[in-house]
C-alpha cells in the first residue's frame, strides 16, 4: 500500500515536471533548423524522395550501421540466454485447419509485400526494418500453424551474416572512391539515375541497403522467434 | 495549457512507470516498459508535426515548405526496431529465470530481494 502511494506521489511529480517542460515547446509550430537543411537537399544529394529514408540510410547512415549491430547484438544474446544442448518445439496441437491453410496461402504474398516496403523505401514509408518486420511475421504464422515446422537454418544463418557483411562493404566500396565511409559512390561518382528521381532505379545505394537490412531484419526476428518458441527437452537441461 | 498530443504521450509514460514501480509480476513489468516506450515514441514525433503539413516524401506537389520534420520520424523508426530486439533480450532473460526459480515474481526471485 505505502509502495503505491509512493508510486503514485513520484508519478504526479514526473507527470507536472514533464508537463512543464512541454509547455514550452508549442505544439505543431515550425521549429526545424537541421530538418530544413535535409528537406532542402535531399533530392540533388541523395535522389531519394522520401526524406525520412534519406536521414536514415544516406545522412545517418554509419548510425543506421550502429542500429543494425544493436539489433544483431540482441538476436545472439537471445540465441545465447535460450541456448540448452537438446530443444524442441512442445506445442500439444497443431494450428486450426484455417491458420494452416491460410498461412500455407498467404507466405509468398507476406513476402512480397514485405519485399515490396524494403525495395520501395526511398520512394514510399516504410523501409528495410518495417519491411523485415513483415517477413518475419508470415514465418511466424507458419509457426503458429504446425507443430513440426522449423525454419532452414541452413539458409537463414548464412544470409544474415552475408547481408550485414554486404552493409559494411558498401561502406568500404564508398571508402575506397569517395573518401569516407558510407560514401554515396552510385549516387555522386557514377550519377546513376539522375534522371528519374522518384522512380525505382534511383536514390544511389539506398535501395541496395534497404534490401540487405531487410534480409537481415527478416531473418535475425525470424531467428528470435524460432528459439523462443522452442523448450529444452525433458531431462536435458 | 499543453497539447492533447503531449499529453496522450506523458500519461503513456506515466502509465508504463506505475506498472514498473508497482507491479510484482516480471512480464508486467515488461508490459510496462513497452507501453513507457510507446510514450517516448509518440513525444518525439508530436514534437516534430508542424501544422497543416504532410509527410516528408517530396512527391505530387510537397515541397520543403509543405513539409514535417523528418529527423524525429527517422530517430523513431530506429527506436522501434531497438525496441523489439530489446523486449525480446528482455524477455529471454525473463524465461531463463523462470527456469531457474519457477516463478516470475521478483519479490520471490532470491537475487532481486534487497
Amino acid at each position: 500500500m505505502v509502495k503505491r502511494v509512493l508510486a503514485i506521489i513520484l508519478i504526479l511529480i514526473t507527470g507536472y515536471w514533464l508537463a512543464n517542460a512541454l509547455a514550452q515547446v508549442p505544439f505543431g509550430a515550425d521549429k526545424m533548423l537541421v530538418g530544413k537543411y535535409y528537406l532542402e537537399n535531399v533530392k540533388e544529394q541523395t535522389g531519394a524522395v522520401n526524406a525520412v529514408t534519406a536521414v536514415v540510410v544516406n545522412y545517418r547512415g554509419l548510425d543506421t550501421l550502429g542500429e543494425v549491430t544493436v539489433l544483431f547484438i540482441a538476436a545472439t544474446g537471445v540465441a545465447a540466454l535460450l541456448w540448452r544442448k537438446k530443444r524442441e518445439r512442445t506445442a500439444k496441437s497443431e494450428g486450426s485447419v484455417v491458420l494452416q491453410t491460410g498461412s500455407k496461402l498467404l507466405l509468398p504474398f507476406i513476402m512480397l509485400f514485405g519485399a515490396y516496403i524494403f525495395i520501395h523505401g526511398h520512394l514510399t514509408p516504410g523501409g528495410g526494418f518495417p519491411g523485415g518486420a513483415t517477413i518475419a511475421t508470415a514465418f511466424l504464422m507458419l509457426y503458429l500453424a504446425f507443430r513440426e515446422y522449423e525454419i532452414p537454418h541452413n539458409v537463414f544463418e548464412p544470409l544474415e551474416g552475408l547481408a550485414g557483411m554486404g552493409y559494411v562493404a558498401v561502406g568500404l566500396i564508398g571508402l575506397i572512391i569517395g573518401g569516407y565511409f558510407l560514401f554515396d559512390w552510385i549516387w555522386q561518382t557514377w550519377q546513376l539515375g539522375h534522371a528519374n528521381i522518384g522512380r525505382l532505379f534511383s536514390a544511389g545505394f539506398i535501395p541496395i541497403i534497404y534490401t540487405l537490412i531487410g534480409l537481415k531484419v527478416g531473418t535475425e526476428l525470424t531467428g528470435i522467434v524460432d528459439n523462443m518458441v522452442k523448450e529444452p527437452k525433458e531431462g536435458g537441461q | 495549457m499543453i497539447s492533447a498530443y503531449y499529453f496522450g504521450a506523458i500519461s503513456l509514460i506515466l502509465i508504463g512507470l506505475y506498472a514498473i514501480l508497482t507491479k510484482r509480476n516480471l512480464l508486467k513489468i515488461l508490459v510496462g516498459l513497452s507501453i513507457m516506450e510507446t510514450g517516448v515514441n509518440l513525444l518525439l514525433i508530436s514534437v516534430g508535426y508542424v501544422s497543416g503539413r504532410t509527410a516528408p516524401i517530396l512527391t505530387e506537389g510537397a515541397t520543403p515548405q509543405t513539409t514535417v520534420d523528418p529527423i524525429p520520424q527517422a530517430l523513431v523508426l530506429t527506436a522501434i526496431v531497438i525496441g523489439v530486439a530489446t523486449t525480446a533480450l528482455a524477455l529471454t532473460v525473463a524465461i531463463n529465470l523462470y527456469e531457474k526459480y519457477k516463478t516470475l515474481d521478483i519479490e520471490k526471485i532470491r537475487g532481486l530481494r534487497g
